[in-house]
This record gives structure tokens, C-alpha cells and sequence, in this order.
């Protein structure tokens, strides 16, 4: 039996297109490349914005301009110039008011993409607010939800109808000088969601929101900002991907989370940014800034990520567990294929007693992809009986990728429980031989032994988007054993 | 079904098989025998396809057709099933969901319409009966945590759901108590039919007392140097290899 035969039927998986790689030719309302006060003041202009928010922006950008950017994560890439981004990028035609209005070029993206955007999807039961580029296009259930009490619409939008929620929260989790990406997203963002679900109330169907780079040289800076009240519940499902492009996109969102007494947030991601191609030229640069507090008693913050594009990738879902009892979660599958660089984690800062925090990291490697897990768990002298449980397994595809493990903890509280487990695995021969003797494929195989590793973080994702990010993965890694 | 002639093959320079020769027929038993490094694991591997072997002389043929040219999953699809000597652990596959995949594998290539979940479990469920499988075995993760026992009825398992037409059990009495190799030999019994061939490779002739072969075969570096009936094993059990002419050299090593 020829070894290469094994190794083809790989290969010819792993060089499968980059499936969401087409551009819309729509008429692009930009700003000039480059960044300075200025654009700045264009940006808040455009989108109408309070004296408020352009302060802020403007504090943001002085401080962002005395900052450096970071050095300290495991990946590498050319100097990237600031100067010659497009910062502001919005389909041309205004705001649309309704579905109806809505750019029939944008519509068919979407629905290339999959994202449920026609009310008749409300059988799908998921609300979608959809950013491309800068600009929020539409959110469909909006005034289904707002029966409810529930707020879920473009950032933009919060900003005008609920500037004093906006003014209240945004930067309450990540302050605008926190970091480099933090600073400079704060001064130049352009849109995102918004979403508040008031006191006592759970949202009963899935908010989405799905992002998308479409115009050249556009950076995307967007913002999220999601508050649960007291006793309120929402479950938050977000999806990326961007067009096919030679030169590198820049990515630099802020998510912040709050949850108050007994409320509880699931955030799930599912990030398919363009990779760059099998000899990592192009790709999308993501670096994201998220964090939940868990305000309030009782209170849970969940993430969930399954991260397979990006041709960089820096990003640390965190939980700040400052209510009593309250609990954080991060459930994280991370694949670093051909040229990707993944430096992804979390970080648990426990500072209310009882507070619980459970870390479940799968990162893949394969090709040339370096893959770091980077994370800290931290508990605060008065966090009494504080546990942390921290699992970080990685599985390695070929002899050219590399696996990483790099777990900070910081114990200032005797009373704590602190657990870490890792292992590294190799998908081996034996195992792909032991499945294509029953029958299956080498690619079937591989799929399979990979999602069987990625069981523990793909239950915790709602039904539709775990069967979706399976078939992702598979896309994505297909043909990596040699 | 299966013939075999003159397959030699070698693993890097290593000459391991040196012209073997066998025919099996359906409905017929037969035992691979032989002291340790006469080739007997690597005849089932070469079989099943498994890589690192380089065939250099000889073919096999199976329903006719020419065997070594198929993948290994062909060789699967087409009917032929090894159980391993050593299962392999698949963490975090259900082991329902695995054998379901494999058994949808084999009925596409058929062109046979797949299965579904309630479908299967309903398949599987019958199978596991005759058996004397614990239904617990299909919910745990392939082979995850089983014990050796475990490991070989789960191979079984695999066997009755998959239905091959020639199954190859590579030292499956290895690491077996005298109760699991009981309810191995069992299962393996059950699923004897006039269309199916087994070929069972073995160290000890205990295995033989359960599964009584039609023909036992000595393989003794890289050939068949002796065959005959069930009566063989007993004789090889009392007397060892040494007699046999061809495979004296190797007496000292077992």
C-alpha cells in the first residue's frame, strides 16, 4: 500500500477554496486611508453621534497614539501601517428602515452566507443583526423583542435611542486605555450590536449577529456591548467571514458583557475570517478584545469560541467574577492550519467568594499553523472558597505546526481550588488506519478523530451552530495528516 | 475467495513473507499459526492494507479481483474486516456513532441507501443480543478506557454490524481471560456462515478449542511450511514448531 495515497486524499481536502471568499459589488460610502482626528470627527458626523461619545473617541485616539502595540503574544507578522486603512466604509445607500429597504446585493450575500435575515426564518428562531463593514444593515425581530422589553439593535442605533445605556456601560468592562486594539477600536469604531434584556426577563430565542469584511483595505472595528439585568438571560450567537483578499484586513472589535444579580449571558462565536491562502499570503487580522463582568450575585458568563480563520489571531474571552458565587466559563476550539497563528485563551480574574471558573481549551494544529493557549487564572485575596478548573488539550497534525501552553495562575487566596490539566496528542496512523479499515475515508477518519477532540467545547454550542462548526472544521483541516 | 500466492513482502529491508500460499473458500475456517516473527501479524496487515509494507513479489486475490490494489477502506467496503490485536482508542467518539459511519461507509459504496440514528441503534441493538454485549458498550468513546476484554468484543461488535465477507482476527485470544475469550469465541461462532470466510491468526492453539478450525496452517519464516486439519494444533501445542521441517531455526525463540 502506498503511504502517499493517504497524503493525497489530505492534500487534496486541505487545498478546498476558502468557501465564502466572494466580494458584493455594492457603492461604498468611505473615508479617506489614514487616521487622525479628523476621521475621527468624520466618523461620529456620519453617524450622528452625541458630544459625548466624540469626547470619548477623541481621549481614546490621544491616548491609542501614546501606546505601543503589544509584543508579548506568540505571533508574528509584517509592521502593520495604520495610516493606510480605510477606517469608515458603509454601503452607500443611508440607513435602511426596514428589511424591505435593504440593498438586494446585500440580501444575496447574506444569503450566500446563510444568515437568516427573512422573517420567515423566525421559525429558525434566531434574531440577526447583520454589520458589513461598518454599518449595521438590518436586524430582523426587533419589534418582537421589544415587546419583551428587550433592546437588541445596531450600536448606532443604541447610540441614538439609548444614548444613556450606551454612556452607562461602554468601556465599564474594557476601558478604553486596557490595550493597543482596546484604544484604538474605542476612538475609530463604527458599528456593532447593542443588546439589554431587562429585569427578570429570558430571552426565548437566539440573538445573532453576523460579521462580514467586504470592501478593499477596510479595516473592521466593531463594538458589542450586552447587558442581562437582574435575573435576565440571553443566549448570543456570533459569525464571521470575510472575502478572499491578497493583502491583509485588519480586525479590532471590543465585546463587552455585563451580567447583574442571578442574570446569565452565553456568548458563542464561531470566527471563519478569510485565513489567507495555503502559502499564508492575505488574511484576516483579528485582534479582539472581549470580557464579561459578572456584576451581580449569582451571575454567569459563558463563553464559547471555535476559531478557525483568521491568518492571526489574538483574543482572550475573559470573566471578571466579582459577584458572589458567580461563575465564568470559556469552551475554546482554535485551529492554526497552513500559515495561522492562533494565540487564544482566556483569563478568569476571580474576586467575589465562591466564584467558580471552568477552562476548556482544544487547540488544533496543522501544516505550518502555531497554536498557543494563552491564559490566566487569577484569585483576589477576598475571594474565598474560589475554584478554577483549567483543561487545555492540544492535537497536532503533521511534524511542521507547533502547540503551545502558556497558563498564567495567581493564587492570593489560600481557601481556593486551582486544577490545570493539558496533554498534547498526534492524531496517529494506527487510529486513521483503524477507521479506513472499517470503511471510512482518510478524510472521514480525520473528521472524525477531530471532532471527537472537540466533543466537549461543540455540545456547548446551540444545536444549528454546532452542526455548522463541525462542518467548518472539516473544511478547514481536511487532508492536514501526512 | 481469497487466494493467495506467492506474496512476499518486507518492511524497510526486512524480508517478512517469502512467497506465502493460501486459499480460503467461504464458509471455511482457517488458523494461521506460527512462533513469534514468522510473519503472522504482518500477513493480516498486508491483507487490510495497512501501510509501511512493501509488497515485492506475488498477489492476492479476493472474489477475483485484485486485492493489494485497493485502499484499505476498499478493502473494507468490499468485505474484508480485521480484528485487531490491539483496537485503537478514539477519544471522544461515541462508539454508536463510529460503527453507524463505518457501516454507512460500507452500504454507500454499495450503493445502498445509509442508515439513520434510530435506525442503527435498532440494528445495533439486535447484533449486541447473541452476543452477551452490555448496551453500556455503545455509549462509551471508541475503545476509550475498555479493558483488554472489553477492546476484543468490542471488535466483535464491530464484526457482527459489519458483515464482512472475510473476517482476519489478528491474535484476538491475546490479553484475554478464559470468561472473555469464552464470550469471544462465542460471539465469533454465532457469526459462522456458509458465505463468510474467517482466518484467524494465533499464537496458542487455546483459541482453537472455541473456534474450531477446518485447516490450520504453520507459518514459519515468511511461509507456510506445514498444513492441516484441527488435529494440527493439538499436535503443534504438545510438540512446539521445532519438528516441522522449515521452521526449526525459530523452536529457540519461542
Amino acid at each position: 500500500m502506498n503511504p502517499k495515497t493517504q497524503e493525497q486524499a489530505i492534500e487534496k481536502a486541505t487545498q478546498q477554496e476558502y468557501k465564502y471568499g466572494f466580494t458584493t459589488e455594492i457603492e461604498a460610502d468611505s473615508a479617506p486611508p489614514g487616521l487622525n482626528e479628523d476621521i475621527i470627527r468624520f466618523i461620529s458626523k456620519k453617524k450622528n453621534e452625541p458630544s459625548f461619545l466624540l469626547e470619548w473617541r477623541l481621549k481614546c485616539y490621544r491616548y491609542w497614539t501614546k501606546m505601543a502595540e503589544p509584543t508579548w503574544a506568540s505571533v508574528h507578522y509584517p509592521k502593520i501601517d495604520y495610516q493606510d486603512i480605510i477606517y469608515y466604509s458603509a454601503p452607500k445607500k443611508g440607513g435602511p428602515k426596514s428589511l424591505d429597504e435593504v440593498d438586494p446585493e446585500i440580501l444575496k450575500t447574506f444569503e450566500k452566507l446563510g444568515v437568516p435575515m427573512q422573517e420567515r426564518e423566525i421559525l429558525a428562531g434566531v434574531a440577526v443583526d447583520a454589520v458589513m463593514d461598518s454599518v449595521s444593515v438590518g436586524t430582523t425581530f426587533k419589534k418582537k423583542l421589544a415587546e419583551m422589553g428587550i433592546l437588541f439593535c445596531s450600536f448606532s442605533d443604541a447610540v441614538q435611542e439609548h444614548p444613556e445605556l450606551v454612556e452607562k456601560y461602554m468601556g465599564s468592562v474594557v476601558p478604553y486605555n486596557d490595550n493597543f486594539f482596546a484604544a484604538l477600536n474605542s476612538a475609530v469604531f463604527t458599528d456593532g450590536s447593542f443588546c439589554y434584556v431587562p429585569k427578570g426577563v429570558r430571552c426565548p430565542m437566539e440573538l445573532s449577529t453576523y460579521f462580514r469584511i467586504n470592501a478593499a483595505k477596510t479595516g473592521q472595528f466593531e463594538r458589542t456591548l450586552l447587558i442581562a439585568d437582574e435575573g435576565a438571560t440571553v443566549s448570543y450567537l456570533e459569525g464571521c467571514t470575510a472575502p478572499m483578499r491578497d493583502e491583509n484586513q485588519l480586525h479590532a472589535a471590543v465585546v463587552e458583557l455585563v451580567a447583574l444579580d442571578n442574570a446569565e449571558i452565553k456568548y458563542s462565536t464561531v470566527q471563519n475570517w478569510y485565513p489567507g491562502d495555503k502559502d499564508g499570503k492575505g488574511g484576516v487580522y483579528n485582534f479582539v478584545t472581549k470580557r464579561g463582568a459578572c456584576r451581580g450575585v449569582n451571575s454567569k458568563i459563558s463563553w464559547t469560541q471555535v476559531e478557525t480563520g483568521s491568518a492571526i489571531t489574538w483574543k482572550y474571552p475573559s470573566c471578571i467574577l466579582q459577584g458572589d458565587n458567580s461563575v465564568g466559563e470559556f469552551y475554546s476550539v482554535a485551529v492554526a492550519n497552513n500559515f495561522q497563528q492562533a494565540d487564544t485563551g482566556t483569563k478568569m480574574i476571580h474576586v467575589g467568594k465562591n466564584t467558580k471558573s471552568t477552562i476548556i481549551s482544544k487547540g488544533i494544529s496543522a501544516g505550518h499553523g502555531q497554536n498557543t493557549y494563552r491564559g490566566m487564572v487569577r484569585i483576589q485575596p477576598a475571594a474565598e472558597n474560589a475554584q478554577n478548573y483549567t483543561q487545555c488539550d492540544s492535537l497536532l497534525m503533521g511534524d511542521k505546526c507547533g502547540a503551545h501552553t502558556v497558563p498564567y495562575i495567581e493564587v492570593k487566596n489560600n481557601s481556593s481550588k486551582v486544577g490545570h490539566e493539558a496533554s498534547t496528542s498526534k492524531i496517529s496512523d494506527d487510529q486513521i488506519f483503524y477507521c479506513r479499515q472499517r470503511g471510512l475515508s482518510s478524510e472521514d477518519a480525520v473528521n472524525l478523530i477531530v471532532n471527537g477532540f472537540c466533543k466537549e467545547v461543540f455540545r456547548k454550542l446551540p444545536m444549528e451552530f454546532a452542526v455548522e462548526a463541525q462542518k467548518l472544521l472539516n473544511v478547514s483541516l481536511e487532508g492536514s495528516v501526512g | 475467495m481469497l487466494e493467495i500466492k506467492n506474496l512476499q513482502a518486507r518492511v524497510e529491508d526486512k524480508e517478512i513473507l517469502r512467497g506465502v500460499d493460501l486459499t480460503v473458500k467461504a464458509g471455511e475456517v482457517h488458523a494461521i499459526m506460527g512462533p513469534n516473527g514468522s510473519g503472522k501479524s504482518t500477513l493480516a496487515h498486508v491483507l487490510a492494507g495497512r501501510e509501511g509494507y512493501e509488497i515485492t513479489g506475488g498477489q492476492v486475490l479476493f472474489e477475483g479481483k485484485d486485492l493489494l490494489a485497493l485502499k484499505p477502506e476498499d478493502r473494507a467496503r468490499a468485505g474484508i474486516f480485521l480484528a485487531f490485536q490491539y483496537p485503537v482508542e478514539i477519544a471522544g467518539v461515541n462508539n454508536t456513532y463510529f460503527l453507524k459511519a463505518a457501516l454507512n461507509a460500507v452500504r454507500k459504496s454499495k450503493g445502498e441507501e445509509e442508515l439513520d440514528a434510530m435506525d442503527f441503534l435498532e440494528l445495533v441493538k439486535a447484533k449486541l443480543k447473541p452476543l452477551k454485549m452490555d448496551e453500556s458498550m455503545l455509549q462509551r468513546s471508541v475503545n476509550e478506557g475498555f479493558s483488554g476484554g472489553e477492546k476484543k468484543k468490542n471488535e466483535v461488535l464491530q464484526m457482527a454490524v459489519l458483515e464482512p465477507k472475510l473476517a482476519i482476527l489478528d491474535e484476538t485470544d491475546s490479553g484475554l481471560d478464559i470468561d472473555a475469550l469464552k464470550v469471544v469465541a462465542d460471539g465469533v461462532n454465532a457469526l459462522k456462515r456458509k458465505d463468510r470466510g474467517f482466518l484467524l491468526v494465533t499464537h496458542y492453539q487455546r483459541l482453537l478449542d472455541y473456534i474450531v478450525p477446518d485447516y490450520v496452517h504453520v507459518l514459519a519464516q515468511g511461509r507456510i511450511v506445514k498444513s492441516g486439519g484441527k488435529e494440527l494444533a493439538k499436535e503443534l501445542e504438545q510438540k512446539g514448531y521445532g519438528w516441522i521441517p522449515g521452521a526449526e531455526k525459530k523452536e529457540a525463540a519461542v
